[in-house]
């Protein structure tokens, strides 16, 4: 049973950084793309200027999707590219990158292995001591940061343009990594690339002032998963089928299987099981996976639980370790608001967590984070586009755990219940109640 | 003799095993509409991707017994929009298929609508494909669904690329680019109000030879049309297109009888076979690696007006 899947990343950069030129190079170049395709893009570019040294087209206009766009002449939304290599299958989340670009950018994030920020070395003061980042440079990276898109990778773009290369990528080299180990962020390569030539894009850089890897083959090597199977087990309910397992013969009513992905962990037959929100216990009698009976079902694959007595589970509930799902009903969280209607405190939404949907209260905003520095500042709402800290009361308990340990238990959406539009994207940091008590407790000591 | 033609022989450097995380993907996906919505559906053509996609839905719902066969139940019917210009072959496989596992279909015939006067045409043997719409609203509206399983994917064109996994449609049907919710890790928004419907796409994320691939691993049935077979055809534009009923020789072209396989099956007016000597799953992968014209390029008269022809139909409600 494999859980081996393709490397799923996103690409962030501003207008003119080169990110829709270095998609279209990974398509060219891994071969994604097809004679009918390049056809088309070379009629429509049939009487442009283009540059010395690049393809017959503009790479850029193989991303660029729907027709409302090119009117507007700018992208509105994610799109997805898929290529591959003889190594892996990729999946790209490619976010534009025009100014209004958080809300892109959280959907890209959410659920991407790797980001690829783009930085344009044409861009930057090479003369000045120490280089000065653009501040878009530091906002692609720290949003990636925050969302815990678990590598960051750096690809230094247009390095066809610059002189002295050499001193040029060293310089920003530096320059990242100082800003990186400043904001307490991990950076998995710093690669310098001509995405317009296709230099050190997929073939590596043959080159006297830098030597390593091609952007594509730090790709290659990036994790996918990050499943670890001795902590305790996080199951959330999605679907619950009346056939049984095998013979069907057991006794009483026909036995129900639980469907549901692991969330963490992983489930074995003969484990004990909590149920949450009941607090019932059962043993595991018998597992499915795709193709027929298991013994252990890991986290990231989808299980189908047969317990051995017949509680009363259904869509939305968790299957845990005994002890592990701890309810919290007032919870702490990071909030990315995606919707043109500001998050105001006191209004009333709904959250969707695992297969449950509940509603809440926003109890309260209590930061806004400044996305260039992450520095908290004092905020009463959140608008388009704002990331920051609040409190949301729920109308029942969830067993919610912080999205830095398990991505499942601690993210939730948040839904107009009006409009019906995804309003939100919302992160937990802890049970706000335990917070506050541990607030109340430092003031009295 | 020759050995058999297998991917992992012809391909020894490429890992396959992403079809795996690709099939718990669609799976977990149509669970999700079995669990979320009252009236699912699930869209069936017997073109390749809705095979896959049945395929899927019988791992979703079904036990698989020893033998490979499945028991058990979907619990959603089946859905197939008839133009009455499909291939014979493609109907004799959807009724040979939909019997072989008990499946409920339901059949939106556009001639009933074209009856109803819902659709008017122009000419008697223009192409059908862009009045799907209708006869799929219709079957929508009289049967209450309010989702519907597709098989389409994000490579297969550009309007596509940006499609949500669950795709929000509103009480006319109609998909608009700026109104589709973001989608969140695994957390989709399927809040509606009544009138609207959701479609869903387990298979977003799959390539044409993902889908190759899969068909081979899982010896999954399809109509003979997508195979090698001899047919008469001219050439037209560079296409090849089939000489039937409905879409006739004309005056000065030359018929011959060729060697061909479709790569995509829909109405016989608008779908056009390539050359092909590949008589198995496993040969059609092998061509798919050499391939160098895309699949709607290659096959489909109705995308090549312009590249924006996908966009406009989707937003009339077109799959």
């Amino acid at each position: 049973m494999s859980t081996e899947r393709a490397l799923r990343f996103l690409t962030a950069g501003s207008v003119d950084d080169g990110k829709s030129t270095l998609i279209g190079r990974l398509l060219l170049d891994s071969q994604a793309l097809l004679a009918d395709q390049v056809d088309t893009l070379t009629q429509r570019a049939a009487g442009s200027p283009r540059d010395a040294g690049g393809p017959a087209f503009d790479l850029s206009l193989l991303t660029d999707g729907l027709e409302a766009e090119r009117e507007q002449g700018i992208t509105i939304d994610v799109a997805w590219r898929y290529f591959a290599t003889k190594q892996r299958k990729f999946i790209i989340a490619d976010a534009p990158g025009h100014e209004q670009y958080t809300r892109n950018m959280v959907t890209a994030a959410a659920g991407s292995d790797a980001a690829v920020v783009l930085v344009d070395v044409t861009k930057l003061d090479l003369s000045s001591q120490p280089l000065q980042l653009l501040p878009q440079t530091r906002r692609h990276a720290l949003l990636a940061h925050l969302l815990r898109v678990p590598s960051l990778v750096f690809a230094v773009n247009k390095f066809d343009a610059v002189a002295d290369p050499g001193p040029a990528f060293a310089a920003v080299r530096h320059a990242l990594e100082a800003f990186a180990a400043e904001a307490g962020m991990q950076v998995a390569a710093i690669v310098p690339v001509s995405a317009l030539r296709g230099d050190n894009v997929a073939t590596p850089l043959n080159a006297s002032w830098h030597v390593g890897p091609s952007l594509l083959q730090v790709l290659e090597g990036l994790p996918t998963g990050r499943h670890d199977t001795a902590l305790g087990l996080r199951l959330p309910v999605q679907y619950v089928a009346r056939a049984g397992v095998g013979s069907g013969a057991r006794t009483g009513e026909q036995p129900r299987t639980l469907w549901g992905r692991v969330a963490q962990g992983q489930v074995a037959v003969g484990d004990e099981v909590q149920v949450f929100p009941s607090g019932e216990r059962a043993r595991v009698v018998a597992l499915r996976h795709v193709d027929g009976e298991v013994d252990a079902v890991a986290a990231g694959l989808s299980a189908g639980v047969l317990l051995d007595r017949p509680l009363d589970v259904s869509r939305g509930d968790w299957l845990g370790t005994p002890g592990l799902l701890q309810p919290v009903q007032h919870v702490a969280a990071t909030l990315a608001w995606l919707d043109t209607d500001p998050a105001t405190p006191g209004r009333r939404y709904l959250l969707r967590h695992g297969h449950r949907w509940v509603q809440a209260r926003l109890a309260h905003v209590q930061a806004r984070l400044d996305i260039h520095s992450l520095r908290a500042t004092s905020a009463e709402s959140l608008a388009v586009n704002e990331i920051g800290e609040v409190v949301f009361d729920l109308q029942q308990p969830l067993p919610l755990a912080p999205f830095a340990q398990n991505t499942e238990a601690g993210s939730l959406i948040v839904v107009d219940p009006t409009s019906h539009r995804t309003s939100g994207a919302l992160l937990v940091r802890g049970d706000a109640a335990v917070t506050r008590a541990a607030g109340a407790a430092g003031a009295a000591a | 003799m020759n050995a058999p033609l297998l991917p992992k022989h012809l391909l020894p450097t490429i890992e396959h095993s992403h079809l795996d995380g690709l099939e718990e993907e669609a799976i977990f996906i149509l669970r999700e509409v079995a669990a979320s919505f009252e009236r699912p559906a699930l869209l069936f053509s017997g073109g390749k991707d809705s095979c896959v996609v049945l395929h899927l839905a019988e791992k979703a719902f079904k036990t698989r017994r020893s033998g490979g066969d499945f028991s058990g139940s979907l619990p959603l019917p089946l859905l197939h929009v008839d133009t009455g210009h499909n291939f014979p072959e493609v109907i004799e496989f959807r009724d040979r298929r939909v019997a072989q596992i008990c499946a409920q279909l339901v059949v939106a015939d556009l001639e009933d609508s074209i009856r109803r006067v819902s659709v008017r045409l122009a000419e008697p043997l223009e192409s059908r494909n862009g009045h799907q719409s209708v006869a799929l609203l219709e079957a929508i509206e009289s049967h209450h669904f309010d989702a519907l399983i597709g098989g389409a994917r994000r490579d297969e064109e550009k309007a596509r690329a940006k499609e949500r996994i669950f795709s929000h449609r509103d009480r006319f049907g109609q998909w608009s680019p700026k109104e589709q919710r973001p989608e969140l890790w695994n957390l989709f928004n399927t809040r509606m109000r009544p009138g609207e419907h959701f479609r869903a796409f387990p298979i977003s994320n799959w390539t044409e030879l993902d889908v190759w691939l899969y068909i081979a691993r899982e010896s999954i049935p399809l109509p003979s049309l997508y195979y090698s077979h001899a047919r008469a055809v001219v050439r037209r534009q560079g296409l090849l297109v089939p000489v039937t009923a409905v879409t006739p020789a004309q005056q000065c072209e030359v018929v011959e009888t060729v060697q061909v396989r479709f790569r995509t099956v829909g109405d016989m007016t608008c779908t056009c076979p390539v050359e092909s000597s590949a008589a198995d799953a496993n040969q059609v992968v092998t061509e798919t690696l050499t391939v160098t014209v895309s699949e709607r390029g290659a096959t489909r008269m109705d995308d090549r007006a312009s590249d924006t022809a996908m966009e406009r139909r989707k937003k009339e409600g077109y799959f």
